[in-house]
């Protein structure tokens, strides 16, 4: 199983965990497998149309998927997905 | 009886070669290394351009930091061509110098001639004492400091990223910090934001943080703008200032900053923080990507918690704070490999840092343009900046 790191925003959806798992070959499956798992971050991930929000950035260990095969580039068990909406906390 | 100095020197020059003054300065370009020996005091009366400085009193101690490969050609100069053909005959006979030549003439005949010179600009003995850890560093040295107290850099924010960061750029003499904050000091604000304290409550931050940057460094100019960055005053603010640290609160600002920043060809050196996690990032226009390549939406209010509202480790500001400190004083000196296309993921609880890479998108609304084809008309009212302000908080 792929390691998923979760970003602060969606913690709350997955019980508070910085790291999951789940199963499958691409970053789609993977993502939507963790959408069944945890449906909090369905609407967070995924648009209407099924693709991946565009403020969501998704990393295959450190290059961005969008780059990649997108929702098809392969994943392999020993490979980490990186979630990472923007933040923009600071000045005050 | 023993020979005088002017015989010793004469005996001297028969040994070593010597090069006109016209000679060294058709091959400044070529590779030819040209070392002025002469004191500190004539050095800083102005130099050969391009020169290193090595004093003939410290000649031994000295000349390998600057000359390691001793087959390597060397050209010596001081005022006149005396010195300096002591010195060569040191760097020969003593140290094994294979190359080396003394300047007839030296110095004056070079300024005779009406070539050019660098006059180094001054540094007061108060300076060479304050940042003296500075001018031991090769990264850093006179020039290095020269470059950081010419600097001018903007902090957007005298908050939790903002404070840590005007402490250390002001002590690294940073001489413009330029402040843009409307808000004022709250009791709240004191568990990160160093550069304020109890007694300055209700005190305007950027006037706050102008008297703990005084108490600091009296080489610094601070520049306060108390007022909130919009499409309205932006361009009269950025416009003045070398690089713009980020570490805004909220998103309409970012892509504001981000939009001028491409426009003026400014780099911003960016941090965002939440709970016990920062992202950190150099966005440098045409070398790397903008903000908007990165994130070309904001997400929905629900996905972009403030820090108000949903709390930050006092810390975690200090350390992405001083990160962005560490990325302008690199910018401005021009030395390593700063953060640009890279955005780095501090995660505090676990104690690691992950990098991604983040690329150039060539559809970029912003910076996938010519800066000069966006029209005056044009700034302040940014593509889609009105959808921005309406879909973040």
């Amino acid at each position: 199983m792929a390691t998923i790191r979760i970003p602060p925003v969606l913690r709350p959806s997955v019980g508070g965990e910085r790291e999951i798992n789940a199963d499958g070959d691409n970053v789609g499956e993977i993502l939507r497998a963790v959408a069944v798992d945890h449906p909090g971050t369905e609407s967070q991930l995924f648009g209407a149309d099924g693709e991946l929000n565009r403020y969501v950035n998704v990393y295959l260990n450190d290059e961005d998927v969008r780059v990649l095969d997108g929702l098809d580039t392969t994943v392999s068990t020993a490979d980490t997905l990186v979630i990472l909406p923007a933040m923009a906390g600071g000045a005050r | 009886m023993s020979p005088s100095g002017a015989e010793v020197l004469r005996q001297i020059k028969d040994r070593i070669e010597e090069v006109d003054p016209g000679a060294v300065r058709e091959q400044l370009d070529s590779g030819v290394l040209v070392i002025d020996v002469r004191q500190d005091d004539e050095w800083a009366t102005g130099h050969i351009p391009g020169a290193h400085h090595v004093p003939k009193s410290h000649l031994e101690s000295r000349i390998e930091g600057v000359a390691p490969d001793k087959s390597q050609r060397v050209v010596l100069y001081c005022a006149s061509g005396q010195r300096s053909a002591w010195a060569a005959r040191t760097l020969i006979e003593d140290l094994g110098y294979e190359s080396v030549e003394s300047m007839t003439g030296g110095f004056t005949l070079w300024k005779d001639r009406g070539y050019q010179v660098d006059v180094p600009r001054f540094m007061s003995a108060e300076q060479r004492d304050r940042y003296s850890r500075h001018l031991l560093l090769n990264e850093v040295g006179i020039e290095g400091q020269q470059k950081l107290l010419d600097a001018k850099v903007l902090l957007l924010g005298a908050g939790g990223l903002g404070s840590p960061a005007a402490l250390y750029l002001a002590a690294a003499g940073v001489g413009t910090i330029g402040i843009v904050d409307d808000d004022t000091v709250d009791l709240s604000n004191l568990q990160r934001q160093v550069i304020h304290n109890s007694e300055r409550v209700g005190v305007a931050k950027v006037d706050s943080a102008e008297a703990t940057i005084n108490a600091l460094n009296p080489d610094v100019k601070v520049e306060k703008h108390q007022l909130r960055l919009g499409p309205d005053n932006i361009m009269d603010i950025l416009p003045n200032y070398d690089i713009v640290v980020d570490g805004l609160d909220n998103f309409p600002t970012r892509y504001l900053v981000n939009d001028a920043s491409v426009r003026l060809r400014i780099p911003v050196v960016s941090a965002a923080i939440l709970g016990f996690d920062g992202q950190l990032s150099v966005f440098k226009p045409y070398e790397g990507p903008c903000y908007r390549c990165l994130f070309p939406v904001p997400p929905p209010a629900e996905l972009a918690p403030s820090c108000g509202a949903n709390g930050v480790i006092g810390v975690l500001p200090g350390t992405m704070g001083l990160l962005q400190a560490t990325e302008v004083i690199k910018l401005i000196l021009d030395v390593g490999n700063p953060l640009i296309g890279r955005l780095l993921m501090y995660d505090a609880l676990a104690a690691t840092a992950t990098e991604v890479k983040v690329r150039r998108d060539p559809h970029c609304a912003i910076c996938s343009r010519d800066p000069d084809e966006i029209s005056d008309e044009e700034l302040g009212v940014f593509p889609d900046y009105e959808a921005f302000c309406a879909g973040a908080h």
